[in-house]
């Protein structure tokens, strides 16, 4: 097939959280996506490189259809994410929401406490009546842990999500992911609003997460590329030109472009 | 550039004085009205009489000055149109704001702008026959110009204002919190009331409050509609609230009656310290929302 990441011969049985087959978008008459078609293997982090403008955030917003917000988006093509098409009639936007999480560029979390905004995802998706008020204690408690946010913001939990410092705000938005238990985490420079310090918290984070989601993360920034993913997609206006492990692909692009842009010659 | 230094410190105080010219405005008002009536109010006006007894007789040998059916009147007529106005107001910029189409959009912010140009005088009109009618129709009374009548009235006086507020303050909420939301797998009606009500809450309460203003200074209207009969609207028999009578609220009660006075007397001067209750009363009104506002902002 297309694109694909060399085969380790086949020893292990692989497998691909998500999925696409000549995946096309168009806002109104202009094409962002040019028949994508892209495996990416469940349990790895991968990144998505490419200058600007070629399409990194319209690919990654299709995974979880929140494309569909903008009025005047066309899509064709299939995608499936964990083996499911997600343009079938019977997928619940829902459920393929609490399945596939989104971490924004830029933090926002919502203007409401950080308790609730911890919690949620998961008032969305349970019945009211299974949400005592331990449980969700206990969930707010855990992610937020998970998240190392949790002795910083432990004595403030009903104060307003948005008076948080920009780090610790994006924290928060991984953090409101952790109740919904999701299979696929997709994140769009999810360190770009933030320091050098921010980005190091979050890239330890995404190492200790990394080995409970697939995530697909989306960079500008190279050596962030090379340090926290193991496979790589270098996109090049709204095409995949090159998709391998991300030494092979930094190392030994099969492709010059993707040397150029790697090398950091233009970009 | 001499002359454009003139020009523009001639400018600045020019603004200066349009923004002072507003509170010397409000101020002077009160005074007026103060000093109009406060001979009456501090030498022969009996606040007991005032604020407990119903019978407003001004013109009877002697007169007595009961303004509580008056105040029910106004407090009734104000509860009705709010009851309809909050939910139909706040629903309408919701479906501005959230759920319409652009083109749909556009044809309905104009009429609901139109609804707001109709002159009070009209919809006086509006009451006297066509919901006068509708009223005897649904709840066979045999007067349809009561209480319910102009609360119905003064809603649909007040749902522009509370649209057009309410939907700017749902318009500034940024994008990012419905995306955030949506990407959480909200649905659109729980991104409306989970993050939108929350996040503009200051201006949805700016909105219901000026629909509120509005309501208890409305005149016209409620003088054409109310059936202007001094009657208590609240008592102690259930439902305790009772919109099918007829009422008549302060506003109202200036209106029709400031023309039959001669200046200075004792009529004349207790129609203006009404009109210094319905001052105190949208002061409290103004101050109490500032209030909230602030608290909701300290949070
Ligand atoms: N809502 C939209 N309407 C119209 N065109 C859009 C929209 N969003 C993106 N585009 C266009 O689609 C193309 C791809 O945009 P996209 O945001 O996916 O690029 P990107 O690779 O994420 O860029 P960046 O690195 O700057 O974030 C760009 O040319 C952009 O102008
Ligand atoms: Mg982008």
């Amino acid at each position: 097939m297309m694109a694909m990441p060399q085969e380790t011969s086949g020893a292990v049985q692989e497998t691909y959280s998500i999925e696409t087959h000549n995946l096309s978008l168009w806002y109104g008459d202009f094409q962002a996506l040019h028949a994508v078609s892209v495996r990416i293997r469940s349990g790895l982090i991968t990144s998505l490189i490419g200058p600007s403008g070629c399409g990194k955030t319209t690919l990654l917003r299709c995974l979880n259809r929140v494309n569909e917000r903008y009025g005047n988006v066309t899509t064709t093509g299939d995608i499936r994410v964990l083996g499911k098409n997600i343009y079938d009639e019977d997928v619940s936007l829902v459920e393929l929401r609490r399945c596939v999480g989104m971490v924004f560029q830029r933090p926002n979390p919502l203007p409401i406490s950080i308790y609730e905004n911890v919690v949620f995802g998961l008032r969305i998706h349970t019945p009211a009546a299974q949400l005592s008020r331990s449980v969700l204690d206990e969930a707010v408690e855990t992610s937020l842990k998970e998240v190392l946010l949790w002795d910083a913001v432990k004595d403030k939990l009903k104060k307003r999500a948005t008076g948080l410092q920009l780090e610790q705000q994006q924290k928060l938005c991984i953090a409101r992911l952790m109740p919904l238990k999701p299979q696929v985490v997709l994140m769009d420079e999810p360190c770009s609003a933030l320091d050098a310090r921010g980005t190091e918290a979050i890239e330890d984070l995404m190492s200790i997460l990394g080995k409970r989601f697939t995530i697909v993360i989306v960079t500008h920034n190279m050596a962030q590329a090379r340090r926290a993913s193991e496979e790589c997609i270098y996109m090049y206006m709204g095409k995949i030109v090159e998709h391998g492990t991300t030494l092979d692909v930094f190392l030994r692009p099969r492709n010059k472009e993707t040397e150029n842009y790697v090398e950091g010659r233009y970009g | 550039m001499n002359w454009r230094r003139i020009g523009e410190s001639a400018m600045e105080s020019l603004i200066r004085l349009c923004g002072v010219s507003a509170v010397l405005f409000v101020f002077g008002i009160l005074i007026f009205v103060f000093r109009e009536g406060q001979d009456f109010m501090f030498n022969r006006l009996d606040f007991g009489e005032f604020f407990t007894q119903i019978a407003w007789r001004p013109t009877a040998e002697p007169p007595t000055y009961g303004a509580l059916a008056l105040i029910s009147g106004t407090v009734g007529v104000t509860l009705v149109a709010m009851a309809l106005a909050i939910p139909f107001g706040l629903g309408t910029a919701v479906f501005l704001s959230e759920f319409c189409s652009w083109r749909w959009k556009e044809a309905l912010k104009i009429t609901i702008e139109l609804l707001a140009a109709i002159p009070s005088v009209v919809w006086g009109f509006i009451g006297i026959t066509l919901m006068n009618e509708l009223v005897i129709y649904i709840t066979h009374v045999p007067v349809g110009v009561n209480v319910l009548n102009a609360g119905i009235i003064l809603a649909l006086m007040s749902v522009p204002i509370i649209v057009s507020i309410g939907e700017d303050a749902l318009k500034a909420v940024p994008d990012g919190y419905r995306e955030a939301a949506e990407a959480l797998g909200a649905t659109r009606w729980e991104v409306v009331y989970k993050v939108l009500f929350p996040a503009a809450k200051n201006g949805l309460l700016a909105a219901v409050l000026l629909g509120v203003g509005r309501a208890v200074g409305e005149t016209m209207a409620v003088l054409m509609a109310t059936g202007h009969s001094i009657r208590l609207i609240f008592d102690g028999q259930a439902p305790f609230f009772h919109p099918l009578y007829p009422g008549r609220t302060l506003t109202a009660t200036i209106a029709a009656e400031l023309g039959e006075t001669s200046k200075g007397s004792d009529h004349y001067q207790v129609l203006f310290v009404i009109g210094l209750l319905l001052f105190v009363i949208t002061f409290v009104i103004n101050f109490s929302a500032d209030l909230i506002v602030r608290g909701i902002r300290k949070e």
